[in-house]
């Protein structure tokens, strides 16, 4: 076969040529491309995000309030699953139907057949364990752990707000949150962010192609810890807080109840609530959507902001600026026969003796004597809008008619008309003081929220001043008053000689005037009722109140909307949550019975469709 | 008969040298790529290095047997060796063990032996015998015929046993073939066969807009353009009667090849074997299914860069995302570890000793030797060509492994019968009258 021995050097130079693409190829793939190297990184750097304990909330007494509860994600590698992956036993494992674990399965392998994803999100710790000790049977799938709030008290729902997954709107603007991060996204959780949710730490892992972990990047060089949220102390009395939930369970309205001396928040009710826990975890936006939809309105705060005429109990101010502006003294007399009449028209009062002196004004709630008050203030003035403003300044130094600056998001500032107002409605120099006289007698366009009024309350008891109110403590043990300096004494700019007259009328509507189912024996309340005239049907039960008469230790403001007259669920309500907060007891269980029992929301149901006809 | 002393210094220590370092090489990586700091030591036999070293060891023990054996037994026992081999094919279907879809085990006492890997050499052998039997001329019919059975046979029983990869080497004995021969034509149209192939798979279906709104598909544009090829011979050679018969039949083979395509590729292989096909050629990009070993084998091998990032220190095939790392993409590792610099001395380790076994072939007086050592040369090229070629892309996966590199025994003991009998016949050439 010599003649075909020159065909070695063709199989040689066929040998040669394979080495040679070869040997091109590699230099190209591992000398000129440099984008196998990045691949390279990417396949094998994981950076762990270790997220940091959020801090606890506690009320004021120490009863812890809020914490955090392990979840657990459950995470899936697709092609870990082979044929004699048992489904059934695993669906039966989760309580997951079969045809959702299809979809979930479908939908992890079209992410990645390599890498894992979350197949079940958020499973609590109570179903997990259950499913922990079998998941070892189920190769392919395993958990990561994340924290959840949980509310052990199950109550003040709007103030301390709920947590969720930064939007991706809020990644975007603030460049601290990355996808998955958890945000305080209402009251206090949300106020308190920065605060709460402590410093997140990293760790980069190398990681094997299951995403298992290998060892540390670079013996750590570029891991941080956690820092945890720092724990936050509340003003609020859980006790009192839950107490007030009771007494207002089906009832619409609004509690707020505040430390006169110190502005800190005692209570913030409003009605009806629901519990927290239920807006948390996966089963957050279904429940969400279900509260947002129920028409008594769970989700919205009335306590911030909703907006009521203020009513009869708005009386005690107008006595207050009448006494500074020298328009009025204790002795001053208004005759008053069913009302007070100006030009063609009258508004109306209820039968009591006349004529009125201020102290028994305050007591018998009489309209006519406020209206003359009104009048003379305005009318001191050479010109309605001068006296307007002057009146309307006091009212405002009162912290109504603009946000109380509590620390929580969301609150309205109510409204008190500005003087261009009337000027639009009426025509400039065209209106007085008889024709925006509902002021007088705390309706008209007047509305304020239950906290502008409980902080009214507050500078009524404290005789001319009030704090910022607030409702946080203490963070990690350094009192707010020291970390935020928004914190301050407000004046309103009425001498404290005239409000002794305005409190011992107040007392005197508890102990014998408009006001006595306030009444508690022992101690000395000091409270005004009002009946808020409302347009969508039955009037709202109102009543303003502190205790005890000197340093008083708690300010009010209570709202029953449809209630009717302030006597006949707002006072009564208002004297139990006093005595429940000095006395800790409760002398009268008749009326706590009658408060527990009561039921309005029938009513409002009646009405709102009235309305809506 | 012959002393010790005259077999030692005949033994061509170059070869026996690059064998000791591919082995050695090789071990080294296994153990870069299944390394696990639990078990450190490279002596642990619970790990794949341990056995590995078992294999070597034993690996020596029948290179040495084989030097020590008569050559003329195998040229005497070469159809036995093969009908031997045969039988175990045909039995492994009967009784075979399964793995990962392919019957081609038996398991003796925990150990796995695979019969495909000792009847390349049976073959080699039969082959040889054959072809240089007397008055054997491979122009004729009948010594093609009877070539073609001899490598058949087996290649269809191992195609029955589902091991594609391990059926298509027999394709590579074409090389030696051509070397006793065979006419350099048949390589010529295996190599247009295979270029129609591709080109068809890539533009088949593509579809063309020509004017007169007339629409074409790749696979028609495909038969325009031979159709013209065909024409310009036509005109070149217009006068040479038997040239145009002879490109029109050509031309009908071609064009039905190019609309038979289809027809092969979707129904004659495998699903998952077409689809490896589209990756590599770019038609599909698939990179967490079935792109996804070539990917990451790129991936490993590519961020190797120069110098590797060190023994044992790969990450992309310590840490899994090669699939098959420590046998069929064992190349991986040396490309992640050593960088280019290492796969240079790797690829021109192979080429020495795939030139060395050309050389030796060159020197020997017998035929049965001389195509006896082709067949090695063209078996080991074969696995060195198509197993590199698919780590880094320019080979569709096919499952074979790397020489002395890939994890198993079988293949090691197999790959070290084959090449040491040559080393022998070699060693004993000048006795051979």
């Amino acid at each position: 076969m010599k003649q075909y021995e020159s065909r070695q050097y063709t199989i040689g130079l066929i040998f040669l040529v394979v080495g040679v693409i070869f040997l091109i190829r590699l230099f190209y793939v591992q000398v000129v491309d440099s984008h196998y190297k990045l691949d390279a990184t990417n396949n094998v750097l994981r950076t762990v995000i270790k997220y940091p304990a959020r801090g606890l909330i506690y009320d004021r007494n120490g009863e812890l309030l809020v914490y955090n509860e392990a979840a657990y994600d459950l995470m899936v590698v697709p092609k870990s699953i082979d044929d004699e992956f048992d489904t059934l036993g695993f669906c039966k494992l989760l309580e997951m139907p079969l045809e959702d674990f299809e979809e979930q399965f479908i939908k992890a392998k079209k992410y990645s057949r390599y890498k894992a994803s979350i197949f079940e999100k958020e499973i609590s710790a109570r179903a997990y364990a259950k499913i922990q000790e079998q998941l070892f049977n189920y190769p392919g799938f395993y958990v990561q752990t994340r924290t959840l709030r949980k509310y052990p008290e199950q109550t003040a729902a709007h103030m301390l707000g709920y947590v969720g997954e930064a939007s991706p709107k809020i990644i975007k603007k603030n460049s601290y949150y990355k996808s998955g991060d958890h945000i305080g996204i209402s009251g206090i959780e949300k106020q308190y962010e920065e605060v709460l949710r402590g410093k997140r730490g990293q760790e980069v892992q190398m990681v094997d192609v299951f995403n298992r972990p290998k060892g540390k990047f670079q013996n750590g060089d570029f891991d941080t810890t956690a820092v945890s949220g720092s724990n936050l102390q509340l003003t609020l009395d859980a006790k009192l807080q839950a107490y007030g939930e009771r007494l207002m369970q089906n009832k619409k309205g609004s509690i707020v109840a505040i430390d006169p001396s110190t502005g800190e928040i005692l209570a913030l009710i409003s009605m009806p609530t629901y519990d927290p826990n239920l807006l948390v975890g996966r089963k957050r936006s279904k429940n969400y959507g279900k509260l947002s939809v129920d028409t008594l309105k769970p989700l919205f705060n009335r306590a911030l902001m909703a907006k009521y005429p203020p009513g009869s109990t708005f009386k005690s101010i107008n006595a207050l600026i009448g006494l500074q502006e020298s328009v009025l003294t204790p002795n001053t007399q208004y005759s008053c026969h069913r009302g007070y009449r100006f030009g063609s028209r009258k508004m109306g009062c209820h039968p009591h003796p006349s004529p009125v002196n201020l102290e028994f004004s305050i007591q018998t709630s009489c309209n006519a004597y406020y209206c003359n008050v009104f009048r003379t203030i305005i009318d001191k003035y050479p010109t309605a809008e001068e006296g307007y403003e002057v009146w309307r300044k006091y009212v405002t130094n009162f912290g109504l008619g603009k946000k109380t600056g509590i620390d929580l998001p969301n609150e309205l500032s109510g409204f008190v008309p500005e003087t261009d107002y009337y000027d639009r409605y009426y025509l400039k120099g065209r209106w007085g003081a008889t024709t925006i006289l509902s002021l007088a007698i705390g309706q008209g366009e007047l509305g304020f929220t239950p906290m502008q009024m409980a902080n009214m309350v507050t500078a009524i008891a404290n005789r001319g001043h009030y704090i910022t109110p607030h409702i946080a403590k203490e963070v990690n043990g350094t009192s707010i008053r020291e970390l935020d300096s928004s914190i301050v004494r407000n004046e309103t700019g009425v001498d404290p000689k005239y409000f002794d007259e305005v409190v011992e009328a107040m007392y005197l509507v508890v102990k014998q005037g408009t006001g006595t189912s306030a009444k508690i024996d022992s101690l000395e309340v000091c409270g005004k009722t009002g009946t808020v005239q409302n347009p969508h049907g039955d009037d709202h039960s109102t009543f303003i109140a502190f205790a005890p008469k000197d340093n008083p230790k708690i300010a009010l403001s209570v709202y029953v909307e449809n209630g009717y007259w302030g006597s006949r669920w707002a006072a009564p309500i208002a004297g139990l949550l006093i005595e429940e907060y000095l006395r800790d007891t409760i002398t009268r269980p008749a009326i706590e019975k009658r408060m527990l029992e009561g039921n309005l929301i029938g009513t409002a149901i009646k009405v709102e469709r009235n309305a809506g006809n | 008969m012959r002393g010790t002393k005259s077999l030692i210094d005949n033994i061509d220590w170059v070869t026996v040298g690059l064998y000791f370092i591919l082995v050695l090489a090789g071990w080294l990586n296994i153990y870069a790529a299944v390394y696990n700091e639990e078990f450190e030591s490279i002596f642990d036999t619970t790990q794949r290095y341990g056995k590995q070293l078992l294999w070597i060891g034993t690996a020596g023990i029948i290179a040495t047997v084989i030097l020590l054996i008569d050559e003329r037994f195998f040229s005497t026992f070469g159809y036995l060796i093969y009908g031997f081999i045969i039988m175990l094919l045909v039995a492994v279907l009967l009784v075979g063990a399964a793995t990962k879809g392919a019957t081609s085990w038996f398991e003796i006492g925990g150990f796995k032996i695979q019969p495909s890997e000792f009847s390349k050499f049976a073959t080699n052998l039969a082959l040889a015998k054959y072809l240089s039997t007397l008055n054997i001329r491979m122009k004729d019919l009948k010594t093609k015929l009877i070539a073609a059975a001899i490598l058949g046979l087996p290649a269809v029983l191992i195609l029955m046993q589902n091991d594609t990869g391990s059926a298509l080497v027999y394709g590579a004995f074409v090389l030696v073939l051509f070397r006793e021969g065979l006419s350099g034509n048949f390589l010529l149209i295996g190599l247009i066969t295979a270029f129609l192939f591709v080109i068809t798979l890539v533009f088949q279906n593509d579809v063309y807009q020509l004017p007169f709104e007339v629409e074409l598909t790749g696979g028609w544009m495909l038969i325009i353009a031979l159709f013209i090829m065909m024409g310009l011979v036509f005109y070149l050679n217009r006068k040479k009667k038997q040239i145009l018969l002879f490109s029109t039949v050509i031309f009908i083979a071609c064009s039905g090849l190019v609309k038979s395509v289809d027809y092969v590729f979707n129904n004659i292989l495998e699903p998952h074997q077409s689809k490896r096909i589209n990756v590599m050629l770019g038609i599909e990009s698939d990179p967490y299914g079935a792109g996804y070993n070539v990917n990451q084998s790129l991936i490993a091998i590519g961020s190797g860069g120069l110098t590797g990032k060190g023994y044992l220190k790969g990450t992309q095939t310590k840490y899994d995302f090669v699939p098959e790392q420590s046998t069929d993409f064992i190349f991986c590792t040396i490309g992640e570890e050593w960088g280019f610099l290492g796969s240079f001395v790797v690829v021109a380790l192979f080429m020495s000793l795939l030139l060395r076994i050309l050389f030796m072939c060159s020197r020997q007086r017998s035929d049965f030797a001389r195509i006896y050592g082709y067949g090695v040369a063209a078996i080991f090229f074969f696995h060195f060509m198509i197993n590199i070629g698919m780590t880094i892309g320019l080979a569709p996966v096919i499952g074979i492994p790397l020489p002395f590199f890939s994890y198993g025994g079988s293949s090691l003991w197999a790959f070290t019968i084959l090449l040491f009998v040559f080393i022998k016949m070699d060693a004993d050439r000048l006795e051979v009258l």
